[in-house]
């Protein structure tokens, strides 16, 4: 086997599904690489990685729900929306009534929670489908909004607002750095190498089952902890009184909450197979209603969370909150290779799909680019990456990764058998 | 006869990693019945899609020479405009479409530009009548049972003025009756002068039928068996199949039986929509350990309705009856409920309804019952590897490892990953739902021993079957069932198709 194979094979994960990141993280790096030469480095410094993540760290949490709503099968329109609500009943109740602001999340957390079970009773329990359940949402919540809230817009105290525009403390000794940061740095560094080992233990202990190469491990953990220790001092080093944003620490601990729910337990499995084929898990034992439901619901909940962390970073809730965010969800979890069809995808994939997305138009605001030509370029690219994904799936190849190795694919072709010479077939091929 | 109609020459294809034919020559005469057989992935579908333009000219090597003169088609469309025509194992009809709109799809009769659906129905009636298809051309296909949908794609076909008609297993989803019909079809066509290219796995149909039969195997030309001669036999056409000789079609087997442990006490549901059709009426019937149990019945007459009902209600809605397992009376509401009692279900459709098709072979094993590898709520992946790799070595499922994606598996592995899949589950008491339809000869005997390594080990076994042989050979008492109703039962010495035939035809006499 050749190292390109190995290499695209196991440098993120061995499945396929896995292996579909491969590419979008190739984007990535390639979107990021134009921008901070065109931008004259301005897209990898600390003020705008950190304005970055405090501006897509709530896209990036419904793109969480989305990521299993689409797995489930379904799709959710009414998440703008439905942050919108939470966002000024939150504000409302803080406002008017005197609700401290910690029983305002809560609160908040509980709203979203009792829309998701609304919309999962319909599209679970009476079989609506998704698409016309929460179309129905958008619509219900979007003026539940501006009806609870008068069409107006509603402050929010000082409190509230660390969740959406807070950073970590200065705590420490003076290295010129924020020493939290760092210290989330280290601990991510460790962690990283921690389950490295672990998933090499693991799949040492099957035997026939090859394990990684260890230079692939170790090229992978090289460049893993390379990205971290630049992100960390990146993070650590703003502006005094900045650091990494408590709504990206958010936004962390929901991802890897997610990501080990979906891979490692049984309810996760249960999504995808749900997903998969519907029939055939109601026929191996899952109960069909109540992971539809919990998708749901589940869904509601971090629409509640995303809609509070931006009111809390625009210090107040408005009207117009929330608005087209289902698009951007719904573009981050495609571009992280989900199928439409569902039974496929994976929180991190959907992770990179939403930060490709976000460097995207981050990067064209910094050249001045125009919001009219923002969302032609943004469209375009939605359309170009899940058009190459499904055309490499037709080949029988596996998507994007495939594509951009195929020029080295061919290294051990088995033999052709040589045509028959005369035959004017394999020689005049269209090309 | 002697005048080729079509011959291809040496051709080979190559799928990434796959060489799925390798120098493969077939000669069809004009005028005869040719019949292809070859065990699943011996490459009879690719090699027929090459045929069709499926896979266009250039995508493949080789030379395909019609009606004496060389063809490269680019599509489909290309190679239905010279008369050949494919019928697919899976129908290609719409379901919500009438039968004349479903025949003329793709090629409807215009006149200025509209739709002239007065002629397309003169038309169609004409095609029906031509395939013994006694339907009002205005019914939706849906509504017709599948021997007649049968009936429906080759009128289709006709009305594409075909010469040249190519079948992919067309008996395989029909019962004894619409078999036979659709062989006397392929009879009168050929006196018509029309060729026909049939693949399938129902050995003595081919027998019965064929003129010349085209043996493949790894996706290459074993022999081809001019029938004129007169001595073909089906050991012969295993043979070369499977590139040995099959002593027998069944693993020896002394059954262990012990006493009854299962039984379902007068068992009645209605369908699922329609509120007055009973699908089961009354059936009662019981299993003993190390007992394989045959539910013999044709298609439509409830088999398939009665154990999805027994298997947690998953079918229909139950009216009556109980179910006693160890002598002790159980309910069971759901899958779930039927997984924990001890039961499983292996569904006669894998890929409709029996898996995941997206899911690998390990993640597929583990799928009915997770929480075997889960712990503390986590799924443990080097156990779910390890009992997957083990069902991979005892059922000999052949694929490189157990993390290959199950699209990737023939059908007859797919079923041993089904099997594996509800043998994890630990069950008392294995319902198999036509466990061997679509797979090939080789399969099947290793299937079989299956089954039989199951009952020995004091399992009950009920199997679903529509192939009376495959019954005859395997159970050791046989329950006749139509129209929802158990109808007899036959211990294994009485056993003949026979009187099977008449049990599972008669309706009121025993019921």
């Amino acid at each position: 086997m050749s190292r390109i194979r190995d290499l695209q094979k196991n440098l993120f994960g061995g499945t396929t599904s896995n292996a579909r990141q491969f590419g979008m993280i190739f984007t990535l790096v390639a979107i990021i690489v134009y921008f901070q030469i065109a931008t004259n480095g301005l897209t990898l410094t600390s003020g705008n990685l950190i304005a970055l993540t405090q501006q897509y760290a709530y896209i990036s949490i419904l793109s969480i729900g989305m990521l299993m709503v689409i797995v489930a099968g379904h799709i959710d329109l009414s998440v703008g929306s439905v942050a919108a609500f939470v966002g000024i009943v939150v504000a409302k109740a803080i406002q008017e009534y005197d609700v401290p602001w910690p029983a305002g999340i809560v609160l908040g957390l509980a709203v979203g929670a009792l829309i998701g079970a609304w919309q999962g009773f319909w599209v679970a329990y009476i079989g609506v489908p998704a698409f016309i359940v929460t179309l129905a949402g958008m619509l219900l919540f979007r003026g539940g909004n501006q009806y609870i809230g008068n069409a107006d817009t509603v402050p929010v105290p000082e409190g509230f607002r660390t969740i959406g525009a807070g950073y970590l403390p200065e705590v420490g000794p003076a290295t010129g750095y924020n020493n939290l940061t760092l210290l989330l740095g280290l601990l991510l560094c460790a962690a990283v190498i921690w389950r490295e080992w672990r998933s090499r233990q693991v799949r040492l202990q099957m035997e026939g089952a090859e394990p990684a190469p260890l230079w692939i491990s170790v090229l992978r953990l090289v460049i893993m902890l390379g990205v971290i220790v630049f992100a960390t001092l990146r993070f650590a080093g703003g502006r005094v009184g900045t650091s990494f944003p408590v709504s990206g620490i958010i936004l962390a601990v929901l991802v890897i909450a997610y990501s080990f729910y979906t891979r490692n337990t049984a309810g996760g499995r249960h999504i995808y197979a749900v997903g998969g084929n519907a029939r055939a898990a109601e026929l191996s034992g899952v109960q069909l209603r109540r992971v539809n439901f919990l998708v749901m619901t589940n869904m509601g909940v971090l629409a509640a969370l995303a809609g509070m962390i931006f009111v809390a970073r625009s210090a107040a809730s408005g009207p117009q909150d929330g608005l087209s965010w289902e698009l951007d969800a719904i573009a981050a979890v495609f571009i992280g290779g989900a199928a439409v069809s569902g039974g496929l995808g994976t929180v991190s994939g959907s992770i990179v799909g939403g930060l490709v997305m976000a460097v995207l138009n981050n990067g064209l605001q910094l050249i001045g680019t125009g919001s009219d030509k923002v969302q032609i370029i943004k469209g375009l690219f939605l359309l170009g990456a899940v058009a190459l994904d499904v055309y490499n799936k037709q080949q029988g190849r596996f998507s994007i990764v495939a594509s951009l190795t195929r020029p080295f694919r061919r290294e051990d072709p088995p033999a052709p058998a040589a045509p028959p010479a005369p035959s004017p077939t394999g020689s005049l091929s269209r090309k | 006869m002697g005048n080729a109609l079509l011959e291809m020459r040496s051709i080979s294809k190559e799928f990434p990693g796959v060489k799925a034919l390798s120098d493969v020559s077939l000669v069809v005469n004009s005028g005869e019945i040719h019949a292809i057989c070859g065990e699943n992935g011996a490459g009879k579908s690719t090699l027929m899609k090459v045929l069709s333009g499926v896979h266009p000219y250039g995508s493949y090597s080789g030379e395909i020479v019609y009606q004496g003169l060389p063809c490269r088609f680019g599509d489909i469309r290309a190679s239905e405009h010279a008369g050949i025509v494919i019928i697919h194992q899976e129908l290609a009809l719409i379901p919500g479409m009438s039968i004349t709109e479903n025949i003329f799809l793709g090629n409807e009769p215009r006149r200025w530009g509209r739709i002239d659906w007065k002629a397309a129905n003169h038309q169609a009636l004409e095609l029906m009548r031509l395939v013994g298809l006694n339907e009002d051309p205005d019914t939706l296909v849906k509504d017709i049972g599948v021997g007649k949908q049968q009936l429906v794609e080759i009128a289709k076909a006709f009305a594409k003025d075909v010469k040249l008609l190519i079948l992919d297993e067309p008996t395989a989803a029909l019962n004894e009756n619409d078999s036979r019909h659709l062989l006397d079809l392929l009879r009168g066509f050929k006196q018509r002068g029309i060729t026909s290219i049939m693949i399938s796995h129902k050995l003595n149909e081919v027998e019965a039928i064929a003129d010349a039969i085209t043996i493949l195997r790894d996706g290459r030309t074993i022999e081809t068996i001019r029938v004129a001669g007169g001595d073909v036999d089906e050991d012969r056409i295993v043979r070369g199949m499977v590139g040995r000789d099959l002593q027998s079609r069944f693993p020896e087997h002394e059954p262990k039986i012990g006493e009854v442990f299962f039984e379902v006490r007068d068992w009645t549901v209605r369908h699922p929509i329609s509120a007055e059709r009973l699908v089961c009426k009354n059936s009662s019937f019981t299993v003993r350990r190390g007992e394989i149990v045959g539910f013999a019945g044709l298609m439509g007459a409830g088999r398939t309705e009665l154990a999805m009902s027994v298997f947690g209600r998953s079918y229909g809605v139950h009216l009556g009856g109980k179910i006693f397992k160890d002598g002790r009376e159980v309910e069971i509401r759901s899958v779930a409920e039927a997984i924990r009692n001890g039961l499983a279900y292996v569904s006669e459709d894998r890929k409709a309804i029996g898996l995941n098709l997206l899911d690998d072979v390990k993640t597929s094993v583990v799928a009915a019952k997770l929480s075997k590898i889960t712990r503390h709520g986590v799924l443990d992946e080097a156990a779910q590897y390890h009992e997957a790799e083990g069902y991979r070595q005892s059922l000999r499922i052949k694929t490189p490892t157990v993390d290959e994606p199950v699209t990737r598996l023939s059908g007859g592995n797919q079923q041993k990953v089904v099997l594996a899949k509800w043998m994890f589950t630990d069950p008392d008491l294995l319902i198999l739902d036509e466990p061997t339809r679509g797979i090939d000869v080789g399969a099947k005997y290793e299937i079989y021993g299956i089954i039989q390594r199951l009952a020995d080990e004091g399992k009950g076994v009920v199997l679903i079957s529509s192939e009376l042989p495959e019954l005859i050979g395997l159970c050791d008492r046989i329950y006749t069932v139509a129209e929802g109703t158990i109808t007899g039962e036959v211990a294994r010495r009485d056993a003949d198709p026979e009187l099977l035939m008449k049990r599972m035809t008669s309706t009121r006499s025993n019921a």
